[in-house]
């Protein structure tokens, strides 16, 4: 055990000292998060909106005034007829279509209620979302300003995204998820198949196989660290989306994290089993970059919905375990799902964790060759 | 196998695809001896000290060591093995204290417990306990190297070409830091392509492509020289060189410091060499009849 914790200390020293490691650690997760949120943040400013008023009546007038006079919006074409919605959106200047219906004002005074309509480009879900959060928002405002007046009722909001690239848009695209699990796969991944054939490529690693150090030791020296330091990661992410952006984690926080933990763990034992396959650092950097980095951005679903693929990446995104990951991250934090939803996905990073565990064991060199 | 034998090697053999590195070694060490594998570059020195390390198994042949199979008892092996590779194998990224307490503590040790051991050794380098390990000069990584190799009190001590890469002065101080671990009996192998350190060896082997050429003390290997050696001087050493190998009468003409070492056909001195040697131009040339050294034995093994 003294030799275990002595190698784990040493461990430790090689990380805190390398400010390389230090940034690619903590640097880099806060960097993707800010980065991502300052582009979230900066593009609804003088959006331009096209109404298709039904009725143009007292009230729809003033209501598009105060979504125009909002700052945040600027006012586009007037539409005449359903038929045009598509055609402005296509033309993408317009971010969103808001649409009165016909005989506004004598349903919202007669019945105490009428409807309004938001269309909005779910090409790009980030600013479909922002765009219908915020006309919500205002509309809820003249509601409350309703309230006191003569023509007491609700109005009531239907956002609707229209989709014309991304149809099976099911969720809000949400970054963070994306940036979890693919931080956690580089990191993991990663230096923990850097660290180990560092080892081999600078020689050190011929005296650690002749001391008395057994496999697993060596193995789970270099995985405690790297494992401790990820999940201080993912709590610094899920930290700083929550403060910058107000996104909250729904579902159980307890649960997320326990998930967060196996998903590091498994990632964690990918890297090893990278690092008894590559000779040299090189090696292993580019096996972990384009074996691994690469198929999670762009088939694990973070980007690019798996249902829109072609069948056979599909299949291919199926053997990723990080798409797995993003279903269940997505589900608790977006969704606010339990374990229910996810057991399945659970169970499939469960069996990845031992296949690749079982396999660096059994590759894992007493001797060099 | 004699009593006192702590490596035994019968036939090892061993390959690398087509690349015959070691064929058919056999020998033994003896307990508390210092034993040279002397050899140039590519000999198979390593692959050798490899396989005494349990790090590669041999395609044939038996080796045991402290009466343990390498291929079965390695395990067992490896805690009495203190290993030092050929490229030092220290972490550069940690500091010399940093670096000697990790070894200690990865072979179950302190460095409190076998300080006395490494005293002499790591004295030199202790002013500067606080430095990292890849700021220290080749003779200062070398007495690292070699510490963290002894910290853990092995009794059979490999070291690769400790001291290549090393300046003069820091090798025969290395040298002599070896000599003084004589009272622990820790047996010493150590590999080196300078034949100038056979000497220092109690026992050596020469070795070149995978092959043993002799075993022995290295006065003996000296005195296995068969013919008679001139040693011969002039003013310029490239063109007596030159010239001596065109004389007909040489067998064989090798530099040797700064002087050249000469054998003649009829085991002797031709007389008729300093004619000729004047003739060439040559000046001041003194030629004495001189002992073979190792390197010498060397070349004549290896014709």
């Amino acid at each position: 055990m003294k030799r275990f914790l002595g190698f784990v200390k040493k461990e430790f020293l090689h990380i805190f000292r390398d400010y390389r490691t230090m940034i690619i650690l903590f640097g880099i997760p806060a960097a993707q998060i800010l980065l991502f949120g300052f582009v979230v943040r900066t593009d609804l400013e003088n959006a331009r909106i096209a109404f298709l008023d039904l009725s143009r009546d007292e009230v729809t007038l003033k209501l598009s005034d105060k979504i125009c006079s909002s700052g945040f919006f600027s006012r586009g074409e007037y539409l005449t007829s359903y038929k045009d919605v598509d055609q402005v959106l296509r033309g993408s200047k317009i971010k969103a279509v808001v649409i009165f219906e016909e005989d506004f004002s004598t349903k919202l005074t007669g019945e105490g209620k009428a409807a309004i309509s938001i269309i909005t480009d779910g090409s790009e879900p980030n600013m479909a979302t922002l765009t219908t959060n915020y006309i919500t928002a205002i509309i809820n405002d003249f509601n409350r300003d309703l309230a006191g007046t003569a023509a007491n009722g609700v109005l009531l909001v239907q956002p609707e995204v229209s989709m014309f690239y991304n149809p099976s848009l099911k969720s809000q695209f949400m970054f963070v998820p994306g940036v979890i699990t693919l931080i956690m796969i580089l990191i993991c991944a990663l230096m923990t198949s850097i660290t180990i054939t560092r080892e081999k490529e600078f020689g050190t690693m011929e005296v650690l196989l002749v001391s008395p150090l057994k496999p697993i030791q060596i193995i789970l020296g270099k995985v405690l660290p790297y494992f401790i330091l990820s999940f201080i990661d993912v709590i610094l992410i899920l930290l700083l989306s929550w403060l910058v952006f107000g996104l909250p984690v729904k579902g159980s926080l307890a649960l997320l994290l326990a998930e967060s933990m196996l998903y590091i763990l498994m990632s964690l034992s990918l890297g090893i089993l990278i690092s008894t396959v590559a000779r040299t650092m090189q090696q292993a950097i580019f096996i972990s970059l384009v074996g691994m980095m690469l198929p999670t951005i762009l088939l694990s679903g973070f980007i690019f919905p798996i249902e829109n693929m072609p069948k056979v990446y599909g299949w291919i995104s199926s053997i990723l375990p990080p798409r797995y990951f993003i279903v269940i991250i997505k589900n608790i934090m977006i969704k606010g799902t339990g374990f229910l939803y996810v057991w399945k996905e659970t169970l499939i990073l469960v069996m990845f964790t031992f296949a690749f565990i079982g396999l660096a064991i059994r590759n894992f060199k007493i001797r060099l060759q | 196998m004699p009593a006192d034998c702590l490596i035994s090697a019968r036939h090892v053999s061993k390959s690398f695809g087509a690349i015959n590195a070691l064929n058919d070694l056999s020998f033994n060490v003896r307990e508390g001896e210092i034993f040279g594998f002397i050899g140039p570059d590519g000999a198979g020195k390593t692959t050798l000290f490899r396989i005494i390390t349990t790090l590669l198994l041999p395609d044939e042949g038996e080796m045991t060591i402290m009466g343990l199979d390498i291929r079965n008892g390695f395990r067992e092996l490896r805690k009495n093995i203190g290993y030092m590779p050929g490229r030092f194998s220290l972490y550069l990224d940690l500091s010399v204290g940093e670096n000697l307490n990790f070894y200690a503590t990865v072979f179950g040790t302190t460095v409190r417990e076998n300080y006395e051991l490494i005293r002499d050794i790591y004295s030199h380098i202790e002013p500067f306990e606080k430095r990292l390990a890849g700021k220290l000069s080749g003779g200062m990584k070398q007495k690292l190297a070699l510490s963290c190799a002894l910290i853990h009190k092995p009794a059979l001590l490999v070291l690769d070409e400790p001291t290549t890469g090393v300046d003069a002065a820091s090798r025969s101080e290395f040298w002599e830091m070896l000599k003084k671990l004589r009272p622990y009996n820790i047996t010493i192998i150590v590999s080196t392509p300078y034949m100038d350190e056979a000497m220092k060896c109690d026992r050596v082997a020469l070795i070149q492509e995978g092959k043993i050429l002799s075993i022995d003390e290295p006065e003996k290997i000296r005195d296995g020289f068969s013919r008679k050696l001139f040693s011969i001087r002039a003013s310029d050493k490239y063109k007596l060189i030159v010239a001596l190998r065109a004389f007909p009468g040489t067998v064989t003409a090798y530099p040797f410091g700064d002087s050249v070492h000469v054998t003649f056909k009829g085991d002797g001195l031709e007389n008729s060499v300093y004619e000729y040697l004047s003739q060439t131009g040559l000046k001041d040339v003194i030629i004495q009849e001189t002992r073979a050294g190792i390197e010498d034995r060397f070349l004549e093994l290896m014709e």
